[in-house]
């Protein structure tokens, strides 16, 4: 666990970067720093490697004072990624995620395996070895970033703004990456970022920083959604927190339905036998229960297979039962022209369908169970416990 | 033999010239040269831009013509010149050119290509996008090799005394030999070293002149720098590994 | 007579190429005395110009130096010198070249290290590297190729200007010019003069090669 103990950090100019600012990391999740320009968030967490020496407060990590700890020791035991990941350029690829199990004095043949362990572990392929960094795209850049910092296993991991310079498309994947690897190695990760759409993608505990260097709120992701602590926290978080709010929402405990279904195969008096469930529309699967599409009950009256596939209406984007959230069922929902979002098991096989009119009492029993749990949990966080997600 | 006194400023009657009149050989022989090498290097280094296959070889060409010394350029060029000021002239031009092309090249070069899509949006075309923007921004670099070239043109014509006379305040340096008159030696390389660096100054407050969107003075900078140093990850990226590297082939100087 | 037929007549006269004004004897004192300023500058100017630009402090200093440098003409440099200390060994020649040479030196070895990529100094220090090793691991190396083009640029310079010793009864290829130009003999001037070109043109492949062997791969500029 990383104590942050009233720090503060003011320049000789008078500039007060982070002003008198108590925190507590726990350990083996993502705890993410978010806030504005000029909000010290970037300083906070340089105060945790000792980049930056705080003017008072002190920093404990597992109960011991770090400046009571070599500083290069220090360092060498947590990881450390930076925006445009900070590679060397004049050495290899292998050579970069080797740097740190080189100065612990592992040798060459165990650091450079090490190293290659690592770039299969972030997504690299091992061609890439032998390759310069600018040989690199930015994406690939980063993962190098993170495999270096992984590469003598520290506990600590500080990534400051790591996935800013690339593109939105490249930054989700490298996200979900991160995720991966995280459930993995269960690291204890500090996290910079002035996006707070990737704060609550990743963060199993947010602190919003605000101007000034002072904490405005500290919480789990879902509780800042539904209890931002003053109006800049909710400023800060943006429109359509509800909706947004949803992804913490599990889709498991939605009603499904599996009566407006029919088989591919399924004749004249089956497509009837489903029509009289009062269902506007039908949805086909082929013979494997993968979804085809819907129809009308009075547009296959020669059985299910009347209409081509190719005539169907379309299904839009099914989401996973159980594992997606309920922002992404009514996402499915709102997308489909038929109004109905559909089910998938993990092989792709329907498992149901729910109109938006269910998933809309889904989300009505969901807020009421959070909201009963909510006022724990704020407690909970301000007294610095862990907070599963 | 020599007139008059023994003074820093007392000039032997052989120079022909008074000291106002070796300044103003001097500045003729160096500025002609800063001026007819701007004017060619200008038009070359737009074409280098647009076909990027041009810059090589003449880069190549360049960099054999500057391997040539001035004096044996002055010497060879008395053939064809004569113990003029053209013969100092010619080699001080293709000095300036040399030192010039890639600074100009280098300086167009570094436009941000935002503002080059930006430009061609606003419907330029490419000659008014060469003078109207590209130019423009390459005006620091411009400046960067134009004070390199000056201050080394002023100092190089000194070395044209030795072919007879053609050196401007250099020649103050023959006489001293002749003579053994060391004081006119310390008047000739002060005075030569007093003048580059008065052009210098005079080219530095020209480009401020000319620049007035650069952010001036230590303020600004030390404004940056503590900017950056509060937040240093919220600023702009500084580019990649590799990018920070750039060509600075100005430093030529006297030879 | 074209020149390259004077060069060439120059170059196939075999009494040129030996004895006391034989060219080897004359290439070997040219090469003497460009090395010697060389290295004289660079061990003045490389470390006063990496350390400014490593902490970022001096480089106003720096700048009027270099100027300063560049406006002393080395011709009257010589002169003054002549007078000054006579001949006393190699030193009046010395002091112009070595002046020639340490505007470049200083102003790129500062310029490198200035501009070296902050991202990788901070993750080498963010990683545990001490101040030294974050100098000699990573800004050096990053900073080198930049750090040569100056070096380079100093010995073209160097070699090219060196011919000046001639004209204070020094030696060095400068002699063929200097008694050419005094004897009329323009087949002399047209070899020397090229000799020292080729000699300067020389010090580009020897830096080339140079950098093939020093600098890695993933900072070459011709990247």
């Amino acid at each position: 666990m990383i104590q942050i103990e009233s720090i503060t950090k003011r320049y000789a100019d008078g500039t007060v970067a982070v002003d008198d600012l108590s925190l507590e990391i726990p350990d083996s999740s993502i705890t993410v720093l978010v806030g504005p320009s000029g909000c010290g968030k970037t300083t906070t967490l340089r105060m945790i490697n000792r980049m930056v020496e705080p003017s008072s407060g002190r920093i404990l990590l597992d109960g011991q004072d770090i400046h009571q700890q070599p500083v290069n020791a220090l360092r060498r035991s947590m990881g450390y990624v930076i925006q445009n990941a900070g590679l060397f350029p004049h050495r290899t690829i292998l050579a970069n995620i080797a740097t740190v199990p080189r100065m612990l004095g592992w040798d060459k043949v165990r650091a450079r395996k090490r190293a290659s362990e690592l770039m299969e572990r972030v997504g690299l392929d091992s061609s890439l070895a032998k390759r310069y960094p600018y040989q690199l795209s930015g994406g690939q850049q980063q993962r190098v970033g993170v495999a270096r910092a992984l590469a003598a296993d520290p506990p600590v991991l500080l990534m400051d703004e790591p996935f800013s310079a690339v593109d939105p498309i490249v930054r989700k994947v490298l996200q979900g990456e991160l995720l991966r690897i995280q459930e993995e190695l269960g690291k204890t990760i500090v996290f910079v970022t002035h996006d707070i759409d990737e704060a609550i993608r990743l963060g199993d505990t947010i602190a919003v920083l605000r101007t000034g260097g002072k904490l405005a709120q500290f919480a789990a992701p879902d509780d800042l959604l539904s209890h931002p602590a003053d109006a800049f926290v909710e400023d800060f978080l943006g429109a359509g927190r509800g909706v947004r709010r949803l992804s913490f929402f599990t889709s498991a405990g939605l009603e499904l339905t599996t009566a407006p279904i029919v088989a591919a195969d399924a004749t004249d008096a089956q497509v009837a036998e489903r029509a009289a469930a009062d269902a506007p529309y039908l949805l086909v699967t082929d013979t494997d229960g993968k979804p085809l599409g819907w129809a009308e009950p009075k547009s296959l009256t020669g059985g299910a297979s009347s209409v081509p596939a190719a005539e169907l209406i379309s299904y839009g984007r099914p989401f996973e039962s159980g594992r997606d959230s309920l922002r992404d069922a009514l996402d499915c929902a709102v997308l489909s022209p038929t109004g109905w979002a559909v089910a998938v098991d993990d092989t792709g096989r329907v498992v149901g369908v729910a109109s938006q009119l269910t998933i809309g009492d889904a989300i009505r029993r969901a807020h009421a169970e959070k909201g009963a749990e909510a006022s724990d949990r704020a407690s909970a966080a301000a007294a610095g416990l862990k907070v599963a997600p | 033999m020599s007139s008059g006194g023994n003074g820093y400023f007392d000039l032997p009657s052989d120079l022909q010239h008074s000291y106002a009149g070796l300044i103003e050989v001097h500045l003729t022989e160096s500025l002609i040269p800063v001026g007819i090498g701007l004017a060619v290097s200008l038009p070359l280094a737009a074409l280098c831009v647009r076909f990027r296959w041009l810059y090589p070889p003449l880069l190549w060409v360049s960099t054999i013509l500057y391997a040539i010394p001035s004096i044996a350029f002055f010497v060879f060029l008395i053939d064809y010149t004569g113990a003029s000021q053209t013969t100092v002239i010619i080699p001080l031009t293709v000095y300036t050119f040399v030192i010039l092309l890639p600074a100009i090249v280098d300086g167009v070069r570094s436009v941000p290509p935002e503002t080059l899509a930006a430009s061609e949006a606003m419907g330029f075309n490419s000659f008014q996008r060469f003078y109207l923007v590209q130019l423009p921004n390459a005006v620091p670099a411009i400046f960067a090799g134009l004070r390199v070239a000056t201050v080394s043109s002023i100092s190089l014509v000194s070395i044209g005394s030795i072919i007879g006379n053609q050196g401007g305040l250099g020649n103050l340096l023959g006489d001293a030999l002749a003579y053994h008159r060391y004081n006119l030696a310390v008047t000739s390389v002060v005075s030569i070293a007093v003048l580059g660096i008065a052009l210098d100054v005079l080219l530095i407050g020209l480009r401020t002149l000319l620049t007035p969107w650069m952010p001036r003075g230590r303020g600004a900078a030390r404004k940056a720098a503590i900017a950056a140093a509060v937040e240093p990850t919220d600023s702009a990226a500084p580019g990649g590994p590799g990018s920070g590297a750039k060509p600075a082939e100005l430093e030529g100087a006297g030879r | 007579m074209n020149l390259f037929h004077y060069i060439s007549d120059f170059l196939t006269d075999s009494s040129h190429w030996h004895g006391y004004d034989g060219i080897p004897h004359r290439l070997d004192q040219h090469l003497g005395y460009s090395f010697e300023a060389l290295a004289i500058a660079a061990a003045i100017a490389l470390p006063i110009g990496l350390v400014s630009g490593h902490t970022g402090r001096g480089g106003n200093a720096l700048a009027v130096v270099a100027t300063a440098g560049r406006a002393l003409p080395s011709y009257g440099l010589l002169v003054l010198m002549f007078f000054w200390i006579g001949r006393i060994g190699l030193l009046p020649v010395m002091i112009p070249l070595v002046a020639l040479a340490v505007p470049p030196i200083l102003v790129t070895s500062y310029e490198a290290m200035r501009t070296v990529d902050p991202a990788p100094v901070d993750a080498a220090r963010g990683m545990g590297m001490g101040p030294a090793a974050v100098l000699f691991q990573v800004e050096l190396p990053v900073a080198l190729p930049l750090i040569l083009s100056g070096m380079r640029s100093a010995a073209i310079q160097v070699v090219s200007t060196a011919a000046i010793a001639a004209t204070v009864s020094l030696g060095g290829l400068g002699r063929y010019i200097v008694d050419g130009y005094y004897q009329r003999n323009y087949e002399t001037v047209a070899g020397g003069g090229a000799l020292i070109a080729l000699l300067a043109l020389a010090m580009v492949g020897v830096f080339w090669i140079l950098e093939r062997v020093v600098v890695s791969p993933g900072v070459r500029r011709s990247n």
